[in-house]
This record gives C-alpha cells, sequence and structure tokens, in this order.
C-alpha cells in the first residue's frame, strides 16, 4: 500500500473585479453615489482604464475614449487611473494573505495567488478558508472572489471567471496571447472543456505548444513554481558585549560604531532609513528603547547619533543602566531609496534645505512631530478646505493660486477654527453688516466689501443631492473704524435658505 | 591640478561656525523711515512687536510676518513660525492662501506647534543657532515670564552668531527689559483709502519704543505692498490725520529705554 508523500497541490486565488473604483472610493477620491471612471491617456486619447459599479451597469466598459463615455453619461465623473495606488493595496491585500500562507503572491493587475498546498485543514477545510480570507479582504472594503484549485492558473482563471469548473470557462480565461484567442474564437471554440477534449499533438502544431502547455496547468496535471513575495528583513546591527556596560559614553561609542554597520548595509540596498530604533538590553533582562524618525531617508551615523543624543536627553525618564547593558542592538524598521550622491567640489543641491530638514528632524525628536506643521490645502472654495495645516512630513506641494497685483489680500492671515458666532446689526437681512459684537466689544464697520457667496458642496454631504445641500455662505470683507480688518459671513441665504442667518467671524486680517 | 580659487568658495555651510557674518540691514522700504532707522532694521538682529492692545495682536503678527516676508526676500532662507498650540491661539490658525496673499511663500514657511512658552523658546533657540532658518517668528500671546533679559540676550546673541533675523511678535504682554535691537509698538491702522470704501491693504500704526544705537519715538503708519514686497507710508495718503486708535505713552516710552 502507497501512502502518498505530501498533500494534493492546493492553490487559493483572490479576484478584486472593482480594486481600482473601490481603491478611489476608499481614498474618498469620489462621492460614493455617482458614476466615475478612471482615465490614462492612451494612443492620444483619454480612455476609461476603469469604471465602477455604477458606471459598468450604466454600460460603460474600460477601453471606451472618455468623450464617447460622457455623451452615454453626461454625469460621470473622471479620475486619473493611478495604478501605483493600486499596486500598493494589492500589496497590502498580499500580506493580509500571509495570514494563510508564507507563500503568497501578486498577481497584476488584480490578482492574489496564494499556494494552500497543506494549509487548508489549519482553516477548517475549503469551504471554511475560503469564506475566511473573503472575509478579511472584504473588511478593507474591497469585494473579492475566492476560487481553489489544484494549480495556481485553474484558481485565477475561476476567480476572475467565476463557476466550479475549468471546463466551463470560456476561451478568454486563457492566458494566452490575443492572436491565439481569435484564432480558437474562429476555429469554433468556446470553452475550455471543448479545447481540452482535444488530441494535444495538433493542437500544438496548429496554435503553438504553449497552448498545449497552458491546458496542462488549467486541468491541474501541471504546476507551475511560484515566486513567493517576501517583504526584505529589516537592517538590524547588533553588538553583545562580554561586560556589561554602563557609561553613557561608551554606550553612545556602539550605538555609533552600530549606526555605522547600518550605514554599510543600507548603502548596499541603496536605501537610508527613516526610522531607527535601539534597543538596549539590560543584563536584569529590562530592555530600554530609542527610536527616533528622520523627515528625509539618512545613513550618515552621525546625524544619528545627534537626534539619539537629543532622545536621551528629553527622555521624561532617564537611562538607568542598572549594571549594565548585556548587548545593543539597533533596527532600520522603515527605510526608503536613497542614491548616493557624488561628493565633489560643488555642494550638494541646496545647502539650506538640507539644514532646515536636519533641524526640524532635532525639533520632532524634542517636540514631537506633530508640532510641525505645513501649510497645506485643497483645490477647494470652501475656505477651511483651501487651506488647512498638515504634517511636515507629508508630502504635499501647496500652491495657492498667485494674488491678483494691485488687489488687497482677499484671504485672511488667521483663520477661526471653528468660526465664532457673533451678532450683527445689518441695514437689511440680506446686506451687508454695519456693526457687531465680538470679544463683549462693539465694532462699527466703515469699510466693507462683499459678499463673496461660497456654495456649500453638496457633493460631500450624505444627503446633498436630497435637497439638503447645506447653507450657502455670504463672505464680507470688513474693516472697523479702529483699523481692525474681519472676515465675516452670513450662514444662509435670507429667505431662500433660512428666515435667520447666523453670522460668524472666520478670520482675522492683518 | 586644484585651483586654489575654487577651494576658496565660502560655503554657507560654515555660517555659524567660522567668523561672525558682518550684519546686514534691512530696509522696511518706506524711505522716511529707513532714514529714521539709519538704513533699516539689524538684519541678524533681535526684534520685537509689541500689541499696543489686546486686539492688536494681529497687527503686531501682520507686520512682523511683513518684515519676514522683506528678510526672506533677501537671504532666501525659509521662515520658521513658532506658536502656541494652547490657549487663544489655538483657536485662530495660520492660513495659507491668506500667507500667499501676503507675499509669503507656503513652502518656504514652516510652522511649530508648541505647549508653552518654555518649549517655544527652547524651540526657538534651537533653530536660531542651527542657522537654518533665515528668520524665525517668535508668536507668544500673554505674558511669558521666562522670556526675560537673559533669555533675550540668547536669542541676539545666537541670532548675530548665525546671521538669523528673529521676530517676536507678542500680544497681551506689556514691553519688559530685554536685549532687543529694536522694539515696536504696534496698533491697527485704517487702510488706506481706495474707491468703493473697501478694506485695502494692511496697514500698521508703529510706534519705536527702542533702537538700539539709534533714535526711538520714531511713530508713523505704514502699509504693507505686497506686490513691491516693502512697506510704504501710509500717512501722506491719510492727509496726514492719525489714526484714531493711536495709543500713546511717552513717559513710559522713556522708562523702557533706560531698562533694555
Amino acid at each position: 500500500m502507497m501512502m502518498p508523500l505530501a498533500s494534493a497541490p492546493l492553490h487559493m486565488a483572490l479576484f478584486l473585479p472593482w480594486l481600482p473604483s473601490e481603491r478611489a472610493l476608499l481614498a474618498q477620491a469620489v462621492a460614493p453615489d455617482v458614476p466615475f471612471a478612471l482615465i490614462e491617456k492612451q494612443r492620444g486619447a483619454l480612455r476609461l482604464v476603469a469604471v465602477d459599479r455604477r458606471a459598468a451597469r450604466l454600460g460603460l466598459t474600460p477601453g471606451l475614449p472618455l468623450a464617447d463615455a460622457r455623451a452615454r453619461v453626461p454625469e460621470l465623473v473622471s479620475l486619473p487611473h493611478a495604478p501605483e495606488a493600486d499596486a500598493a493595496l494589492l500589496g497590502k491585500v498580499v500580506r493580509l494573505c500571509g495570514d494563510f500562507t508564507p507563500m503568497a503572491a501578486p498577481d497584476p493587475p488584480a490578482g492574489v495567488l496564494c499556494d494552500m498546498t497543506g494549509c487548508a485543514h489549519l482553516f477548517g477545510g475549503k469551504e471554511a478558508l475560503r469564506a475566511e480570507a473573503a472575509r478579511r479582504v472584504g473588511a478593507l472594503g474591497l469585494s473579492v472572489r475566492v476560487a481553489l484549485a489544484a494549480t495556481g492558473e485553474a484558481a485565477l482563471a475561476l476567480a476572475r471567471f467565476g463557476g466550479e469548473d475549468v471546463r466551463a470557462l470560456p476561451i478568454e480565461a486563457l492566458a494566452a496571447g490575443e492572436d491565439v484567442r481569435v484564432a480558437l474564437a474562429r476555429a469554433g471554440f468556446r470553452t475550455l472543456g471543448e479545447l481540452m477534449a482535444q488530441p494535444s499533438a495538433p493542437l500544438a502544431a496548429r496554435f503553438g505548444a504553449e497552448l498545449v502547455r497552458l491546458l496542462a496547468r488549467l486541468a491541474g496535471e501541471e504546476g507551475k513554481p511560484m515566486t513567493p513575495h517576501r517583504p526584505p528583513d529589516p537592517v538590524r546591527a547588533e553588538m553583545r558585549f562580554a561586560e556589561p556596560v554602563g557609561r553613557t559614553g561608551d554606550v553612545l561609542d556602539a550605538i555609533e560604531a552600530l549606526a555605522g554597520q547600518a550605514a554599510l548595509l543600507l548603502a548596499r540596498r541603496g536605501e537610508g532609513g527613516r526610522a531607527f530604533a535601539v534597543r538596549l538590553h539590560r543584563s536584569d533582562g529590562h530592555v530600554a528603547r530609542l527610536t527616533v524618525e528622520t523627515g528625509a531617508p539618512t545613513r550618515d551615523p552621525a546625524l544619528l547619533l545627534r537626534l539619539l543624543r537629543e532622545r536621551i536627553d528629553s527622555l521624561a525618564d532617564p537611562l538607568d543602566p542598572g549594571f549594565g547593558y548585556d548587548s545593543i542592538d539597533l533596527v532600520v524598521p522603515r527605510a526608503d531609496r536613497l542614491e548616493e550622491r557624488q561628493q565633489g567640489l560643488t555642494q550638494e543641491a541646496d545647502p539650506a534645505e538640507r539644514d532646515m530638514a536636519a533641524l526640524l528632524d532635532r525639533l520632532a525628536v524634542r517636540h514631537g512631530a506633530g508640532a510641525i506643521l505645513r501649510l497645506a490645502g485643497e483645490d477647494s472654495h470652501v475656505p477651511e478646505r483651501a487651506g488647512h495645516l498638515a504634517p511636515y512630513r507629508a508630502e504635499t506641494p501647496f500652491d495657492p493660486p498667485p494674488p491678483q497685483a494691485g488687489e488687497p489680500p482677499t484671504r485672511p492671515l488667521l483663520l477661526l477654527d471653528p468660526p465664532q458666532q457673533v451678532e450683527v446689526l445689518a441695514s437689511v437681512p440680506d446686506g451687508p453688516p454695519r456693526l457687531f459684537r465680538w470679544r463683549d466689544r462693539a465694532w462699527r464697520i466703515v469699510r466693507q466689501e462683499g459678499p463673496e457667496r461660497i456654495a456649500p458642496e453638496w457633493w460631500r454631504r450624505a444627503d446633498g443631492h436630497d435637497g439638503n445641500p447645506g447653507l450657502s455662505r455670504d463672505y464680507y470683507r470688513a474693516e472697523a473704524d479702529s483699523g481692525h480688518r474681519f472676515w465675516l459671513f452670513r450662514h444662509g441665504l435670507y429667505e431662500r435658505e433660512t428666515s435667520d442667518p447666523r453670522w460668524y467671524v472666520h478670520g482675522l486680517f492683518a | 591640478m586644484r585651483s586654489d580659487s575654487i577651494l576658496a568658495i565660502p560655503s554657507k555651510d560654515k555660517r555659524g561656525a567660522g567668523a561672525p557674518v558682518p550684519s546686514v540691514l534691512l530696509a522696511l522700504g518706506a524711505e522716511r523711515v529707513d532714514a529714521e532707522l539709519g538704513g533699516g532694521l539689524k538684519g541678524d538682529g533681535l526684534h520685537e512687536f509689541y500689541a499696543a492692545r489686546g486686539e492688536d495682536g494681529i497687527s503686531a503678527l501682520g507686520f512682523a510676518l511683513g518684515v519676514a516676508a522683506r528678510r526672506q526676500a533677501q537671504d532666501g532662507r525659509p521662515l520658521l513660525w513658532l506658536r502656541l498650540s494652547k490657549g487663544p491661539a489655538a483657536r485662530a490658525l495660520p492660513y495659507g492662501p491668506g500667507l500667499a496673499e501676503l507675499g509669503l511663500s507656503p513652502r518656504q514657511l514652516t510652522l511649530l506647534l508648541l505647549p508653552d512658552g518654555k518649549a517655544l523658546l527652547r524651540a526657538g533657540l534651537d533653530a536660531v543657532r542651527s542657522g537654518a532658518p533665515g528668520v524665525v517668528l517668535l508668536d507668544m500671546q500673554g505674558p511669558c515670564p521666562l522670556l526675560d533679559l537673559t533669555a533675550s540676550r540668547r536669542l541676539a546673541l545666537a541670532a548675530e552668531e548665525t546671521g538669523t533675523m528673529v521676530l517676536l511678535a507678542r500680544g497681551g504682554a506689556r514691553p519688559a527689559p530685554s536685549a532687543a535691537h529694536s522694539r515696536w509698538e504696534v496698533a491697527a491702522a485704517p487702510s488706506p483709502a481706495r474707491e468703493g470704501n473697501m478694506p485695502d491693504a494692511p496697514a500698521f500704526a508703529l510706534t519705536l519704543l527702542r533702537h538700539r544705537g539709534g533714535r526711538d519715538g520714531l511713530a508713523c503708519t505704514l502699509a504693507w505692498d505686497r506686490d513691491g514686497g516693502l512697506f510704504c507710508d501710509a500717512q501722506g495718503r491719510e492727509d496726514g490725520q492719525a489714526p484714531a486708535s493711536r495709543p500713546f505713552h511717552p513717559v513710559a516710552a522713556n522708562d523702557w529705554r533706560e531698562a533694555g
């Protein structure tokens, strides 16, 4: 009696049919209730690359020129196609599949393949595994189809085209070239089953040996080795001591040596660290952790040491070496690409910018990265969206429109968040303000300009399309007799939106 | 063969480490005021801008930002703006589009929000000593007992060492003895008249309370001309009429001069 040496091969494939559109929805790049498409310039025309469910139901398909799609569905919203963002989200799904098997790999653009040979019973069998995988990916907010089959190709084909039997799949499921598929269709083949029933020698002679191999893989007769996705190990350097080390100077020397080693490893990978973690293992088992983050990737040991010194200085509860440290290790949990730069007669591109980055890193270590902010903004008419503060490490280039020459500032220097309600006297309910009370003082307005009417962004409201778009704001720039300048707005149009519009101070001009 | 002249190119990095950088005067733009100041404000100095009254904090800040914008145009290094993250300052936040309309580049501006005066002074001193920003603006509302003569002297010395301009915008605080190179009292002023009776460019009623090595007691009204990137005299356009909210403390001004 022969026992099988290994369990039967089993592959699980996940297919995310709406990956690009769901990614856009998750990023809140578009309102959830309008049909939209992701577009890209192809062959000189803007074409749809992916559509969302709503647009698909309206008959729009990828490949259609945007102009044709707009002619059919005028309210179609278009967004730029972002393949990198899709790939990043797919990578997230791959990492999630790492919970099921170490052998998980992306199958771009929208599939994930996992080798589940010998693992399925750990999750309660095939059906339970399939349900669990669908549930976990569904929790990310993505629709997914999961299929299990002996070979990867078969699983992927079943996940993409649905069904239980590879033989019932249409010949489009064949990962062969377009010309082969056209030729097969002309020859009258409609399903894979019909192809598989044919003797392989004539098929190979007419359509190429590749087709026969593909069929064998789909039928589960031949497996293809897969390359699993493996995250690279983080850079790590360690130093052990024969005798425990206790003096701060010695510890820092050791860290400097470790930083030098880490720098070499990072240089070999062409990377620079964005975060560094030093662990000091005390002889009694206590582990002290020091972490620093940098704004730009770096592998400069001197800079790292400066940041760590700053971190040690700012520790609420100082480092206690006790009987000394047995070992110290340095890990770089986060790294980014950093190309080797040429050192030469000319200085690096912009020393001022680099100095500033170094200063901000130091300040971030002491005061927290959240304390350092940059001005950011979006392309919006709503003032609080047009300008806000963002973490300085976020890459948000912000270029507000250049001011109009000869015109005074139309936007305030400081924006009150939230706007403060004030009592206003106006000559007529929908007229400009004359007098208002704010901070226990009456301000008599002698000069004003307005209104600048800013309509609400109804598409951001859940019921915005349904007769509840929000209130318009009428902004006035007002100057009091004392010379102070304010940005006031009336919330709601009198009699059209509300009978009793309220007034707010939203900003202060210099 | 290397040429000595190439190797001798002075590097900006060495600022602070090597010989002190000679002082540069920063003219405000209004000729009459610059003449009174003997050419302008000390580019690598410490300058204080006190709000005349509680509600003039925004004017002191606005004037300091105008000076910062001029300094950036002269020097090119970025602006670091330190502000308190608690108290009244937390309810009004710097607004990018408005700053851009004052002529400040949002890309060249970094904001640091700190919980108290102590952290703010410490971070400010660190920043000035590093020499990376060209202007450090310490924006402090309310009294700060830690900012005494010693603290301001540290700031002034570090400023000279690294060629950084340090601006202190103070609201809700009485002027105190300090090592500042100039000290101004700023109040809001009606903007220059404009057709259609609409508010115009920012205008400031200024009193020079102290000017190290120069005359003090200068009073003027300046308006900020964003397109030219300079301050211009607003008094001419006001027909010589003094702004309504003009405070005047002749006696107190003398006290402060001695104190510094």
